[in-house]
């Protein structure tokens, strides 16, 4: 600081506040803040209400004296509380995430990684099949009556269900690790992609189509010149919906299989010892995870479509 | 009838499509040449079959019944020549190309140098009057400018015949009479055939070196009529000329004909 730094003049500090406030009101942050602070307030609501039971009966095996106050304040500070208060998700997630060496295997930052890791494997390889079983169904009727249903089919059949099979099956045949879990995220998220593709290939206009044929131009010119491109706003919105769904198939391979490490087995550790505030902290790993995912294809999709051209 | 002359030649065309209402003949025994150089005008109702026969040209639908030659070749074979260029009813512009992209498209699928296809770009945007507007995107040019672009994509690679199927007819009048202008001068200046598909009789008389009248169900030709107009300089206060006002008429009578038997 020199002696000579500005001092505010009178009526600044109210402007800025001023700004500030209008900001808030004008914009999406003030009714995200009121939904926000109305969810933690709801949230703590039931934090009492469920936990409230165990502690009353502590209370009277112990016979200790107590207040109103005392029981709210202790129902937020159970050690394996039905429903663990906001702060204390909070707490353990500071404690997973920052107040541990990532290396560690009590580091939530580890677990997310080994849950990424295989969601990305999954999705990119999701994606890719999504992608070449549609091209097969546009040009090819056969493919079109026989592939669809079978598409359709198989997300008909529960996860949970398969998640083991493939596990099991893979590992017979000496397929372990990274791959049968990512394999798990390839089977939800091709679907989307299949879906959106076929609808994307088949969206170039007619005249479009037949301005191709007067300029004769092969099957392959057609496709990258014209359906490749006339698709891809379809691929960007299959494929947010794509990575999300392999994140939870990641997290479903990892629940059958006895995984000692990932957000999959954190939540079936947390469950065995009744652990909610992990379960709850690997939720939101998991969750704050997804929305990075799904933001960051949304980047990439603005950044193509900018490219393209797009309309502002 | 057969010649060297004739850049399209149809005898006894017909075309039945197949519905689940039962066959509807589209086209019925039309015979008609069009000669090297000429403007011709298709008029007519809507479903009479003046679109069909283009696209028949153009090899989009094969007849099912009489020959069509196009510049001495089969349809299909002049479309794998690359005889013509087809202009549609809307621009069909890629949206995701620029405007010197979208006219590069033939010329990229037909393997020109890249050269080459630079100087066709630069050549065929200031034939349509648009040479500020190469890096600009489709969205951002006017109705009547994209039309102007996409017909700049259909002379990009030099084609003798140009099909043009109501190119102006989601214009509005001011914009059409301007481009019509405009469609005169570059025909004279190219000495490119145009079979241009319109159902404006003004449009159709002020274009045109000859006019094929046709009726609906089933689609045929009922009159065909050459144009005293002079050729070189036709400005837009021809169209209330006595011999204009005539030949328009006589357009007018043969719909009317064609109509009065329903």
């Amino acid at each position: 600081m020199t002696a000579s730094a500005p001092i505010a003049a009178p009526g600044s500090a109210s402007a800025t506040t001023g700004a500030v406030f209008r900001r808030l009101s004008e914009g999406n942050t003030l009714p995200v803040l009121i939904v926000v602070t109305a969810i933690v307030a709801i949230w703590y609501g039931f934090t009492i209400y469920l936990n409230a039971p165990w502690q009353i009966d502590t209370y009277q095996r112990t016979g200790a004296e107590w207040t109103a106050a005392d029981l709210v304040r202790d129902t937020m500070a159970q050690e394996r509380p039905v429903l663990p208060a906001p702060h204390q998700v909070v707490a353990e997630i500071w404690k997973t995430v920052v107040d541990v060496r990532p290396t560690s295997n009590r580091s939530l930052l580890k677990h997310a990684w080994i849950t990424l890791s295989s969601t990305l494997l999954g999705f990119a390889i999701g994606t890719a099949l999504g992608i070449l079983i549609a091209v097969g169904i546009v040009h090819n009727r056969a493919m079109d009556k026989s592939v669809m249903p079978w598409v359709i089919a198989s997300q008909t059949i529960p996860i949970l269900a398969i998640a083991p099979m493939i596990i099991v099956v893979l590992n017979a045949v000496g397929i372990s690790g990274l791959l049968p879990k990512a394999l798990i995220s390839t089977y939800l998220s091709f679907f989307p992609v299949v879906v959106g593709m076929v609808k994307g290939f088949k969206s170039p206009e007619a005249i479009q189509i037949d301005l191709m044929r007067t300029y004769n131009a092969s099957g392959p010119q057609t496709f990258w010149k014209l359906r490749w491109p006339s698709a891809l706003p379809y691929l960007f919105t299959s494929m947010k919906v794509a990575v999300a769904i392999s994140l939870v198939g990641a997290i479903v391979g990892e629940l059958p299989t006895g995984a000692v490490a990932g957000l999959g087995a954190r939540l079936l550790a947390g469950s065995y010892y009744g652990q909610t505030v992990q379960i709850w902290a690997a939720l939101f790993m998991a969750a704050a995870l997804a929305a990075v995912l799904v933001a960051l294809v949304g980047l990439v999709q603005r950044l193509v479509m900018h490219r393209m051209g797009a309309k502002p | 009838m057969h010649s060297a002359q004739n850049i399209v030649e149809a005898r006894n065309v017909s075309l039945t499509f197949e519905t689940n209402d039962g066959p509807v003949q589209a086209l019925s025994n039309v015979d008609l040449a069009v000669r090297r150089g000429e403007f011709v005008s298709f008029i007519g109702p809507s479903g009479c079959g003046k679109t069909t026969l283009l696209r028949l040209v153009a090899d989009l639908e094969q007849p099912t019944a009489g020959e069509l030659r196009v510049g001495g070749l089969s349809p299909e074979e002049a479309r794998k020549a690359r005889t013509y260029g087809y202009v549609f009813q809307a621009p069909g512009l890629f949206p995701w190309r620029t405007i010197e992209k979208n006219i590069a498209l033939p010329l990229e699928i037909m393997g020109y140098s890249a050269e080459e296809q630079k100087r066709r770009i630069a050549s065929t945007l200031e034939l349509v009057n648009l040479s500020g507007f190469a890096r600009k995107f489709p969205w951002q040019l006017s109705g009547g400018m994209q039309q102007r672009a996409s017909i700049a994509r259909a002379l990009s690679f030099d084609a003798d015949l140009l099909l043009m199927d109501e190119p102006f007819g989601a214009l509005d009048e001011i914009v059409r009479d301007h481009l019509n202008e405009q469609l005169l001068e570059l025909w004279a200046r190219t000495s490119k055939t145009i079979c241009f598909v319109t159902h404006s009789i003004p449009e159709a008389v002020y274009l045109s070196t000859r006019i094929v009248v046709m009726s609906p169900r089933p689609g045929r030709v009922t009159d065909i009529i050459e144009s005293p107009l002079p050729m070189e300089r036709r400005p837009l206060d021809i169209r209330e000329s006595p011999e204009f006002l005539e030949i328009a008429h006589r357009v007018r009578e043969g719909l009317r004909a064609g109509h009065s038997d329903e």
